[in-house]
């Protein structure tokens, strides 16, 4: 009955809903950062560790729909080992995709399992939340970030 | 969930289907159920009829022309007046102030009412408020240096009364309460409070935007100084709502807007504003709103207020019995009074996701805080979903809701 829905909640969503990878808090980040959503609700706490330009950890907090946990859970998976300029290229890449525009599903890995979400747009903020955090945190804001 | 449930006596729940174009059509090649009714409700052919036969026929401003259409069209918005004073059982029509909404008609007597308070008086509002009855109170506080003082509630999200009295003294200068809440469909002992606050002379403004389509209100009795509602949850169009107010109230009451209509007189040394209820009716007004709103009232009127709560009741009360079955679910809100609202949580599935998969069934349901965060942060959830009952809702789409909980269940896994 809901088989069209499988376009938007892939198995693999479901999987990082339910168990969502680097979902801890992180004593000794070198940089956190508040993210929100107050259309909705969902928060995000984003954690990363620098080493050099490189991301060397990335865990989250927060509470949010399965799109948002699933993309948070995702992308602190993805960017772990990148530099902040791969990490930023990426953004752009999940951004353009998530809002329909062409991008190369190759470029982006796992992401594409939320590729279905340019569909559905009352649900893009749920799947770019977490990225426009790292992007704030990224860019070196203290002020917590809202998509609005 | 086969259980054939009839409905009660004389009340034609198809016929009323007929009336609002928008429920017959399929959204995602499933049959709609519209059940987002809180947030707002459908129009009847009857209201979408006065819109266009008002722009077809009676268009022009009011209060000015001397010509046949603004005659016309004069008309129809005084009556509209009339109807809204009647239906509401206000002494006068004078008593009426059309404004864009109930937040328009909140935000007119916060204004009002700054230069009434004075550092260290209270206002006091409830725990349960929405967001447009807590906001222009706060902004009320900070400008006067008042202090803003909230009642609390319970587990099941019913007002404490007894905590309630407690916040009412010789300080507190301003009370508004909702009358339904819209994220619990909890309604308050309105009555009661207002006596309890008239005590201590306190004026008292009731926020009755969820409440009017399910309750029928009368103003002389309940004693309040204030009423406000919005149009568009009882039918009618958005942009348009009401405030009641006590003539003597509404004479004292400093004007919300500057502009034509307000005026009596305007030279450059001094104006003389026009009196109530324009005063408070600054520039050209939503005149087919109004309009449409009049046709709204008595499209309910002829229905009857009673006999549409008794049918939206009996929903709700299936819904809350079906939805026993399902022990995932759980209802936030359980007050012993309560309107047509079921406001739930799912068990390890977000809300948001609850509405986009009920969506995908064709059933609209509201996922979100429902513009009243402190109701979600005192219940400890970031949001509900929440279904929300018409006079046009049937048994069988509370039917169809739990069998799309049950679909979105079984596929979260």
């Amino acid at each position: 009955m809901l088989d069209d829905l499988r376009d938007l909640y892939q198995e693999v969503i479901f999987d990082h809903n339910r168990n969502p990878r680097n979902f801890r808090a992180m004593d000794d980040a070198d940089r956190q950062i508040d993210g929100f959503n107050p259309l909705c609700g969902d928060r995000i706490t984003l954690f990363i560790k620098l080493t050099g330009n490189k991301i060397s950890d990335a865990s989250f907090q927060g509470q949010g729909c399965a799109i948002s946990t699933a993309s948070a859970s995702l992308m602190t998976d993805i960017v772990k080992g990148q530099t902040e300029d791969e990490a930023q290229n990426l953004f752009s890449l999940f951004h353009k995709m998530a809002t329909g525009e062409h991008v190369e599903m190759d470029d982006l890995g796992k992401l594409a399992v939320l590729a279905g979400v340019c569909e559905y747009p009352a649900r893009v903020k749920c799947a770019t939340l977490p990225w426009h955090t790292l992007d704030a945190l990224l860019k070196g804001a203290e002020e917590p970030v809202t998509t609005e | 969930m086969n259980q054939v449930v009839t409905n009660i006596d004389g009340y034609d729940v198809e016929r009323i289907r007929q009336d609002f174009p928008v429920l017959d059509q399929e959204i995602r090649g499933k049959k709609l159920v519209y059940l987002d009714n809180a947030a707002t409700s459908q129009k009847p052919k009857t209201v979408i009829d006065s819109i266009v036969n008002y722009y077809e026929n009676d268009n022009a401003n009011i209060h000015r022309g001397v010509h046949t259409l603004s005659e016309r069209a004069t008309l129809s918005y005084e009556n509209a007046r009339k109807t809204v004073a009647k239906f509401m059982n206000a002494e006068s029509e004078k008593e009426i102030v059309f404004t864009r909404g109930a937040t328009e008609a909140i935000n007119l007597i916060a204004n009002a009412f700054a230069e009434k308070l004075s550092a260290g008086d209270e206002v006091l509002i409830t725990a349960m408020e929405h967001h447009s009855n807590i906001v222009p109170w706060q902004m009320l506080c900070e400008k006067t240096g008042a202090v803003l003082k909230v009642a609390p509630i319970n587990e099941r999200g019913e007002l404490i009364l007894e905590s309630f009295e407690a916040l009412v003294s010789k300080k507190t200068k301003f009370a508004a309460i909702s009358h339904m809440s819209n994220a619990l469909g909890t309604i308050n002992p309105i009555k009661q409070m207002i006596d309890l606050l008239h005590q201590f002379d306190v004026p008292v403004l009731i926020d009755g935007a969820q409440a009017i389509p399910h309750i029928t209100v009368d103003v002389q009795a309940l004693d309040c100084e204030f009423y406000v509602f919005s149009g568009h949850k009882l039918y009618a169009p958005t942009g348009i709502g009401a405030l009641y107010g006590k003539m003597e109230q509404l004479e004292q009451m400093a004007p919300y807007q500057a502009g034509g209509d307000m005026i009596s007189v305007v030279t450059f040394d001094k104006t003389v504003y026009n009196k109530v209820p324009y005063k408070f009716e600054a520039g050209t007004p939503n005149i087919v709103g109004t309009i449409g709103l009049g046709a709204a009232i008595d499209y309910v009127t002829n229905i009857g207020v009673d006999a549409i709560a008794a049918h939206e009741n009996s929903l709700l009360e299936y819904a809350v019995e079906q939805s026993k079955k399902i022990d995932k679910l759980r209802i936030i809100g359980t007050a012993e009074n309560k309107g047509a609202i079921m406001s739930f949580v799912l068990d390890g599935i977000h809300p948001h996701d609850i509405g986009t998969m009920m969506d995908h069934q064709g059933i609209a349901v509201r996922a979100g805080h429902h513009c009243a965060m402190p109701v979600m942060d005192f219940f400890g959830v970031p949001a509900t979903a929440r279904a929300s009952f018409a006079m046009y809702n049937t048994h069988e789409e509370v039917d169809a809701l739990m069998a799309g909980i049950e679909n979105l269940i079984e596929m979260f896994g």
